[in-house]
């Protein structure tokens, strides 16, 4: 039994083990001390077990500031290709960009992540979408602090009987209520960046009495 | 690598100078390294002594106001909005800032790295020179302003008071020697306040108005006379191109009304135009019917958003002139409305057909109250005509279209979003005037407190854009409705005095227990809105149509009922003064002036304000004994 836990052990990559050694760092109390990896993956379709990431686009954030040279956006290499798809991201088939392979951009991802708090809209569908690339890789899933801005976006509506208090707001309706420009939706970096905006102006609003800490918003 | 948000923010950098100047390849470079800041409204980007930051900024979306310090005190030296460069200092020198920069609205920055951009500006001299007149202009004076949009044509919604005066080029002048009666039929002739006097074409005097006034018309002269003898002189001269601070201030030194504007600015060169007070009245915009006529030509919502801030200006300037609240709620009333009416036909305009059926565009809340003075957030909502079953989906989404872009276009020009989404493109409030109907019957008849929360919303409702027809028919409905409903009338009582009267046993102010307001005193909900209601109850049991206004209604009531004129007078009183206080306490910290920190009050405005509590407390005991209601509460 220790002989195949260790065989098991033996097996992770380096990577994994970096990405481990990295989550033992505290995060920490302010959220503007905080970084924030805001992302968003473009997939070929809403099939946790069949489909696969097409592009994985994410900006990091901290201190309210996002810095351009930081940013992080890869395309995975498909074995199918889904003509579906195509329609919704526009990411044609041996498009003339470079693509790497699912375990790169799994390794790319998780270096770049560190430990982070991961912000995503409807987060739950992008985290299993990582977590079943890594588990085809021998990987245990992500392990960072996740937060959604569809769940921070309805908890900074005022509380009134007069709106649909379980409504499931897209990131376009978020984006127009708080006025924000969408070019570029349906890149993933396109949409990462919006949802990273959004997810600034939500926190600024549930910040209303200015004592607003990291872990208030894992309560939402 | 791809980089899908470098290319986003170069995109957005070669839209304004300089970055227009730089070549694909060097932008893209750049945009690589840009830090994209969001800041809240009210923030400190950097302050005077600071030490120069890495980054100089462009403004990306929202508004940053440069202060610097002019006789000890902060001022207001330049507006910077989308596109626009600031904290450029370090670019140009090793030393700290010299200025404030401060968000005047919500904000994204775009940080633009300095050792990224400066060998490309030492390579290019014209950016160098677009940045050095930028720097001159974010700092100081008003020249390089003039001489910067003359090099890259900007739109002229900068400060008012650094724009190039506008004067009347169409002089009328007369020689030294007319007499007084031949340049008065010159006058009237030309229709003009004022007449340049000249002696070999260079100007030496101007009459106006009143100097005929003070010296022909007292008898003092006679017509025959002269004109020489009653113009003033010499005449103060300067050049075109003077800005309106500028002419503010000279009119102000030499105590005179009227500027002569000369070729080179002196009395020896050709007159070329006469600048009145008058005349910087009017650009400043301080005039409604420049501002009607402005909105509607404007054709672009960019154009009415400035005429919105106009119309602030407009407010403040009658705030402070104390001019009656009565008139000034008209002014900015109907000011508001144009502009609502003029968004809305443009958002026609842009759809693909015209309205498939009648409708019309009621506003709710304060707007439809006609208490609207500062913008708040929109409420709003439409009324088709009734149309057959199978056709009112595709009617409504049609609507729903319509109304996106109207309430989208809104919220550009300064109306939040109704927090609550009381607006027309919520499906629930764009209805055909059947379900209307239903909707109010339903209301009234089953009445809980969302129900009667809805009512006073949607009670007062003002037809902004459309069919009269169809706002007519729902109000007759919802009188008959409510007609003789005494358990409707009853729940609105009840929720009419819910928020007691806002002083408390030992007369002190009731101020708000938690929350971001803690120790604030909430105007709305414990001065406004009690009042609102009462007059919406009173008027509604008396069944008349068409009043919306608060201090209307009251008037109404005591004439309606004699008996008790005096405390309807002094609801209605009360009303307006609430209304003003809420209007200078928002003008003065830039908000919705709902919130009061009372400390800043002065012992009168307390006292005003506790005067208005007592008619409130008194309308309160008349509803209660009225519709019976404390076994309600």
């Amino acid at each position: 039994m220790l002989k195949l836990f260790n065989k098991h052990k033996k097996k992770l990559p380096d990577y994994w083990l970096d990405y481990t050694a990295a989550l033992q760092g505290k995060n920490p109390v302010e959220i503007q001390d905080t970084t924030f990896i805001v992302l968003d993956t473009e997939t070929t379709g809403f099939d946790y077990k069949t489909d696969r990431i097409l592009c994985i686009g994410a900006v990091t954030l901290k201190n309210n500031i996002i810095d351009v040279s930081n940013t992080f956006e890869v395309y995975i290499k498909q074995e199918k290709f889904n003509p579906e798809s195509v329609k919704i991201h526009g990411l044609l088939h041996n498009e003339n960009f470079e693509t790497i392979s699912e375990e790169q951009a799994i390794e790319k991802f998780l270096r770049y992540a560190g430990n982070s708090v991961i912000v995503a809209h409807h987060a739950y569908f992008d985290i299993t979408m990582i977590d079943n690339a890594m588990k085809r890789l021998g990987l245990p899933g992500l392990k960072n602090k996740v937060l959604d801005t569809g769940v921070l976006y309805r908890a900074s509506r005022i509380t009134s009987n007069l709106i649909d208090k379980e409504k499931r707001y897209t990131l376009d309706e978020i984006a127009e209520t708080l006025s924000i420009d969408v070019s570029d939706r349906h890149t993933a970096a396109g949409d990462a960046f919006i949802t990273a905006i959004a997810f600034l102006k939500i926190c600024n609003r549930l910040n209303k009495n200015l004592d607003l800490k990291l872990k208030d918003l894992f309560k939402f | 690598m791809k980089n899908t948000i470098s290319a986003r923010v170069a995109d957005f950098l070669k839209r304004y100078p300089p970055f227009d100047l730089l070549q694909q390849d060097q932008l893209l470079k750049i945009a690589e390294h840009v830090k994209i800041i969001y800041l809240d409204k009210g923030k400190n980007i950097f302050n005077i002594g600071e030490e120069g930051h890495a980054e100089f900024y462009v403004v990306h979306k929202g508004a940053v106001e440069i202060k610097n310090m002019q006789h000890d005190t902060l001022e207001t030296i330049d507006k910077c909005d989308e596109g626009d460069i600031f904290g450029l200092r370090p670019l140009f020198a090793k030393e700290n800032y010299e200025i404030n920069a401060i968000t005047e609205e919500e904000t994204i920055l775009y940080g633009i790295p300095i050792d990224k951009f400066k060998p490309i500006v030492e390579k290019n001299i014209d950016i160098g020179v677009y940045l050095i007149e930028t720097f001159a202009t974010n700092t100081q004076t008003p020249y390089s302003k003039e001489q910067s949009s003359k090099l890259y044509s900007k739109p002229s919604d900068e400060l008012f008071e650094l724009q190039p005066a506008k004067y009347v080029k169409n002089v009328i002048t007369a020689p030294k020697g007319s007499q007084i009666k031949t340049v008065a039929k010159l006058m009237t002739k030309y229709d003009v306040g004022s007449v340049i006097i000249t002696e070999n074409n260079s100007p030496i005097g101007i009459v106006t108005d009143q100097d005929f006034r003070e010296s022909v018309a007292t008898g003092n002269l006679s017509i025959s006379s002269t004109v020489s003898n009653i113009m003033s002189s010499p005449v103060i001269c300067y050049a075109k191109g003077i800005t309106i601070a500028q002419a503010q201030i000279a009119l102000m030194k030499h105590r005179i009304s009227h500027l002569c504007i000369t070729e080179d600015g002196t009395p020896n060169s050709e007159v070329v135009g006469v600048l009145s007070e008058h005349d910087i009245v009017v650009t400043q915009g301080n005039n409604p019917s420049v501002l009607m006529k402005a909105i509607k030509r404007a054709n672009s919502t960019k154009e009415l958003k400035n005429i919105r801030k106009k119309i602030t200006y407009l407010l403040k300037g009658y705030i402070q002139q104390n001019i009656p609240l009565t008139h000034i709620s008209k002014i900015i009333f109907e000011l508001n409305d144009a502009s609502i009416k003029r968004v809305i036909e443009r958002c026609i305009d842009k759809m693909d057909s015209p309205p498939p059926v009648n409708f019309s565009w009621m506003s709710l809340g304060s707007q439809g109250r006609k208490e609207q003075l500062l913008q708040t957030d929109q409420d709003n909502a439409i009324i088709f005509e009734n149309v057959k079953e199978e056709n009112i989906e595709e009617v409504r989404s049609y609507f729903l279209l319509l109304a996106k872009k109207i309430n989208k276009r809104l919220n550009t020009i300064g109306y939040e979003y109704c927090p609550a989404e009381m607006m027309a493109k919520n499906p629930k409030w764009c209805l055909s005037l059947n379900e209307w109907k239903d909707q109010f019957t339903k209301w009234i008849l089953e009445p809980g407190d969302d129900e009667i929360l809805l009512c006073s919303i949607f009670f007062d409702f003002d037809i902004s854009y459309g069919e009269l027809s169809l706002t007519n028919e729902l109000s007759q409905h919802i009188f008959n409705q409510t007609g003789n409903n005494q358990i409707f009338l009853s729940m609105l009582a009840a929720s009419a005095i819910r928020s007691a009267s806002p002083l408390g046993f030992f007369r002190q102010f009731l101020v708000e227990q938690d929350g971001q307001y803690k120790d604030f005193f909430d105007l709305k909900k414990r001065a406004l809105m009690p009042i609102t209601d009462a007059g919406r109850l009173l008027i509604l049991s008396h069944k008349v149509k068409n009043i919306n206004n608060t201090a209307e209604r009251f008037e109404k009531m005591a004439e309606l009922e004699p008996e008790n004129k005096e405390l309807y007078l002094s609801c209605s009183y009360a009303s307006k003064a609430l209304l003003k206080f809420r209007t200078k306490q928002g003008l003065l910290h830039n908000d919705s002036g709902r919130y009061i920190e009372l400390p800043t009050l002065s012992k009168e405005e307390k006292m005003k304000l506790k005067r208005c509590f007592k008619s409130i407390k008194d309308v309160q005991e008349l509803i209660k004994l009225r519709y019976k209601v404390s076994h309600l509460i």
